[in-house]
């Protein structure tokens, strides 16, 4: 890692260590916006890790800035910091001037496509976007079609009708219904990101955002195990439960690599094989993760006072955004099926 | 951030020489069938190992004054995993290049360096591991096989058990005990035997499938000179573990079941139904993350690093993944298993289910694994 990277990981760490606690999470979880603490984040310019640098980022390579969505997912980060990075990333590569402040993706979902028409010297967008990650609360980073191609819409926060919704950990999922007029300056042409990436790109967040989760999950579960005492030992001392602590920890490294797998192919262009194997198998260690980490926690690690749960909570979310195992596993299976059995090995390699 | 570390695996092209391995491999396993490609790295051909050596490929990070080529851990680990994905027939050197090698290299004796390294890396002297016993299985600082002092050399007296392909083997390290029954790992030293050797009797061992791999190795009063000890007297167990590192992280240990996995996708055609697509989908990714986490502990040794805690977790990982192919196979392919049969995938399937039991065995077993990680994870 550079330097510059490593002091980005090094200060975005305090920042969130101090920042999002068991009280601040919670306080999230009523639907409250943390403005205090948004702001907190963009004046450390996290949401412009992802700029290119001539569009006035930092200029840091694709998979050490990915490092902030990790860790992002390692506290349980209740804002749309990793939605943000990537939007900005799009905007500017269109070329299309940053709004500042949070942004948002859409569309998310596979069968949702916006739509584009010229109106009035600007452009209108019509269309639907469901389970929108803070639709209600950032400006929208839309990819909608236009004769064919697609192009990149922003359209500032409050322009779209809203209707709320969450995840399973209260994290804003919104259906967005846009029939907006944006002016001409807000809209041009895709640098070459359609729909179909778009799901690709967000896959991939949530993948780094599980593995930070599942890492922060193994530290949590093995520092419990080593406190708790129960028959007169720390419950850590006895096999059945370190047999338990073994498999998280190669669930947390399995995840751990299957992050980097997509960060890589994020910096190399997305493409779908490695980020597919990448979801499924972070979203399978996942579930086995947090099964195993609420069976070592016991009845307390199942309260709401307890904060295992801002993470569990969101690994089984995470798991099925952007397109669930099943979607994902479809997708190589075929891709599998058409290279054939000779073209397996080949494909693993390449990929 | 993590507790457990696994660097990204180090950076290189060897596309050039995955393509010369691929070629290689197409010509000299044209005719092999896929039954005999399942055997994965149990398939012995001592031909085939010379050939091996003579194009440099074993002993391939080995220095050159042994016979070795100075390449890199990267370039090792593609001729390794082509090979196990061609289901080559690899056992006749595998074992010299995988950890006798590496051993000697560390702490053998120039004389015991320079007669057998450039052997081992011409494919043409192969290695048995004597480690496991008949009371000395996960426990292996029980071992009782015992080398007393004499003059000139050592007496050794004790039986080793399920040592593979001692049959064929020219040479075994020995683990056995030099020192008292009561310091568990103080008191254990490595020969380095040859077979020959007057009083050792090798015995084969069938296994549930039939087949001979195994050995009942016994000596009686086998006489092994003093240039015979193999690093330091009473070093054996420190040794030991350093070789288990080398021996737990490799492709061989996501691999075993690949060829039934490459005969499903035969099965299932150009155009498999939604179950089967997304259950060859999800052991595909596997694979793909299974290969990341193996790459990376390349690439630690290769930094002479001692990744013990990741190759236990990479062998832990990969044994579930390698178990579970044919329980997934035989629910999306209507065939019963059997090894007669003159249908691939049936052959195939039946040797894999005969097999499948030892992937978490050997090697180390899983729960010795997890109690490995645990340690690891700083709960024992």
């Amino acid at each position: 890692m550079s330097d510059t990277s490593q002091i980005l990981v090094d200060t975005a760490t305090r920042l969130f260590e101090e920042t999002f606690t068991p009280r601040q999470l919670a306080l999230a979880e009523t639907g409250r916006w943390l403005g205090t603490e948004w702001q907190a984040v963009e004046d450390m310019g996290l949401p412009l890790a992802l700029v290119p640098e001539e569009a006035g980022g930092f200029g840091l390579p694709v998979e050490e800035a990915l490092n902030l969505i990790r860790l992002a997912g390692a506290f349980a980060v209740p804002l749309p910091l990793a939605e943000t990075m990537l939007a900005n990333r799009i905007l500017a590569s269109a070329g299309l001037e940053l709004p500042g402040g949070p942004v948002t993706l859409a569309p998310v979902r596979a069968d949702d496509r916006p739509t584009l028409e010229r109106r009035d010297g600007g452009w209108l967008l019509s269309g639907t976007a469901q389970r929108v990650p803070w639709g209600r609360a950032a400006a929208i980073m839309v990819l909608a079609e236009h004769d064919g191609r697609t192009l990149v819409a922003l359209v500032p926060a409050g322009q779209a009708e809203v209707t709320p919704d969450i995840n399973l950990a209260y994290e804003p999922r919104d259906t967005l219904r846009f029939e907006t007029v944006l002016p001409a300056e807000r809209v041009a042409p895709s640098p070459g990101v359609a729909a179909a990436d778009l799901r690709r790109l967000g896959a991939a967040l949530r993948c780094l955002a599980m593995a930070g989760a599942l890492g922060r999950i193994l530290e949590m579960t093995t520092a419990y195990a080593n406190e708790r005492s129960q028959f007169g030992r720390p419950i850590g001392k006895f096999q059945a439960i370190q047999q338990h602590l073994a498999v998280l920890a190669g669930q947390a490294a399995a995840a751990r690599a299957a992050g980097d797998i997509a960060a890589e192919a994020v910096a190399q262009g997305a493409s779908a094989l490695p980020i597919a194997a990448a979801k499924v198998r972070c979203g399978e260690a996942a579930g086995i993760a947090a099964a195993i980490a609420h069976q070592v926690h016991g009845a307390m690690g199942f309260t709401h006072e307890h904060s295992l749960h801002f993470l569990t909570k969101r690994l089984w979310s995470w798991r099925d955004e952007f397109g669930g195992e099943g979607e994902w596993s479809r997708l190589i299976g075929r891709e599998v099926a058409q290279a054939g059995a000779d073209g397996l090995w080949p494909l693993v390699t390449a990929a | 951030m993590d507790l457990i570390d696994f660097p990204p695996p180090p950076a290189q092209d060897v596309e050039a020489l995955r393509a010369e391995v691929r070629a290689f491999l197409a010509e000299e396993l044209a005719t092999r069938r896929p039954q005999d490609r399942a055997r994965s790295w149990s398939g012995f051909d001592a031909d085939f190992s010379r050939k091996v050596g003579a194009r440099g490929w074993i002993g391939m990070t080995w220095p050159k004054r042994y016979g070795g080529h100075e390449r890199s851990a990267l370039e090792r680990y593609v001729v390794l995993e082509e090979m196990l994905a061609a289901g080559a027939p690899v056992a006749a050197h595998w074992f010299a290049d995988r950890q006798s090698g590496p051993l000697l290299l560390k702490v053998g004796s120039e004389e015991q360096r320079r007669t057998l390294l450039p052997r081992m890396a011409a494919g043409e002297c192969c290695f048995c591991i004597g480690m496991s016993e008949p009371d000395s299985g996960s426990d292996l600082a029980a071992v009782r096989t015992r080398a007393v002092p004499v003059e000139g050399g050592f007496v050794v007296n004790g039986t080793k058990l399920w040592t593979t392909y001692a049959h064929h083997a020219h040479f075994m390290i020995l683990f056995c005990r030099t020192g008292g029954a009561e310091e568990r790992h103080g008191g254990t030293s490595q020969f380095l035997v040859d077979l020959k050797t007057p009083g050792i009797t090798i015995r084969p061992i069938a296994d549930l499938a039939g087949e001979h791999h195994f050995n009942e190795v016994v000596f009686e009063d086998a006489f092994l000179p003093s240039s015979a000890l193999l690093g330091q007297l009473g070093d054996g167990w420190n040794q030991v573990v350093g070789e288990l590192a080398f021996e737990r992280s490799g492709p061989e240990r996501f691999l075993s079941s690949f060829t039934l996995l490459v005969e499903l996708v035969r099965a299932l055609g150009p155009n498999p139904s939604e179950q089967a697509a997304v259950a060859a989908g999800r052991l595909t990714a596997h694979l793909l993350v299974l290969r990341r986490l193996s790459r990376s502990v390349a690439g630690m040794l290769q930094n002479g690093e001692n990744p013990a805690l990741q190759a236990a977790l990479v062998k832990d990982l990969g044994a579930i993944f390698e178990q579970e192919i044919p329980d997934i196979a035989r629910q999306l392919v209507d065939a019963e298993p059997s090894q007669r049969s003159t249908r691939d995938f049936s052959a195939v399937l039946a040797h894999t289910i005969l097999n499948v039991p030892s992937f978490s065995l050997r090697g180390g077993t899983r729960e010795i694994l997890r109690g490995i990680i645990a340690r690891g994870l700083g709960l024992r």
